[in-house]
């Protein structure tokens, strides 16, 4: 059901800056939020995002009901090697979600 | 004729009473989930422990104005050479309004080549955010940032 949308350039210098764009298709529901008849929604929400840049991870965020629906989260790293981005969502009643995106680096 | 104007101009103010009275009632089911200042204190003290939290270095780019506070873009960049030695650990914002302080923890390292990090996120009132950067040396840093919202997020009904 859910996909991701990613953003990472294919080709960069050794050494360069990059920033990567993360989108998650996800409600994010609060928890806090009656239906018309007062019955409490129950929360169902993204709690965690990691990414790894061949294996060690570069970037991890703790996610809140705060987060806006559909979560987007952008990040930078330092392009040192070619390789791989692997992208992991994790949340309530069991989500998780994997991605992934290759860089070549020159 | 006279009259007649009279008994709209009664009947306008009546329907405009009533409808004051509709509007304040969700602000009063509002009221009731607030996360309070001292829940922001208390959300912060858990994340800094007994340490001081000094000002400056880090910087919220967020609209001072919101339409709506289901999607509000956030940038939060801290000053730091990003290296080695001297880098940017993580970087926790909080609210003071919302049903609950926490908006979210970012765990960066030196590889990250700049301490910056943008995300959307939900305000269900007019309100401060705050951003607290952890430096590699262990000192903290934070800022505030003041943000009005015309339409809440996170506590409206569900249709």
């Amino acid at each position: 059901m859910a996909s991701a949308l990613i953003n990472v350039p294919k080709k960069a210098k050794r050494g360069e800056i990059i920033e990567i764009k993360t989108l998650m298709s996800h409600i994010m529901e609060t928890g806090y939020r009656r239906t018309a008849t007062g019955a409490l929604v129950p929360r169902d929400i993204i709690t965690s995002f990691t990414c790894r840049y061949n294996g060690v991870e570069i970037f991890r965020a703790d996610l809140f009901p705060a987060i806006a629906a559909n979560p987007f989260i952008s990040f930078f790293t330092v392009a040192t090697e070619s390789g791989k981005f692997d992208f992991e969502w994790t949340g309530d009643e069991g989500f998780t979600e994997t991605a992934s995106a290759a860089i070549s680096v020159e | 004729m006279r009259r007649s104007n009279n008994s709209s101009r009664r009947q306008f103010l009546g329907l405009a009473g009533g409808a004051a009275v509709i509007g304040a009632v969700p602000i009063i089911t509002l009221r009731r989930s607030e996360a309070t200042p001292a829940m922001l204190a208390s959300a912060i003290r858990n994340v800094v422990g007994a340490a001081v939290v000094q000002t400056g270095r880090v910087k919220i780019d967020v609209p001072p104005l919101v339409e709506n506070g289901n999607t509000v873009p956030m940038t939060v960049t801290v000053t730091s050479p990003m290296t080695a030695d001297d880098y940017v650990k993580s970087i926790h914002v909080f609210n003071e309004k919302n049903p609950q302080p926490n908006i979210g923890n970012f765990y960066l390292g030196p590889r990250a080549g700049r301490g910056q990090i943008s995300t959307r996120i939900r305000l269900a009132d007019s309100q401060k955010i705050v951003a607290i950067a952890q430096l590699s040396d262990g000192s903290f840093w934070s800022v505030s940032a003041d943000v009005v919202v015309t339409l809440a997020a996170c506590t409206e009904e569900v249709i």
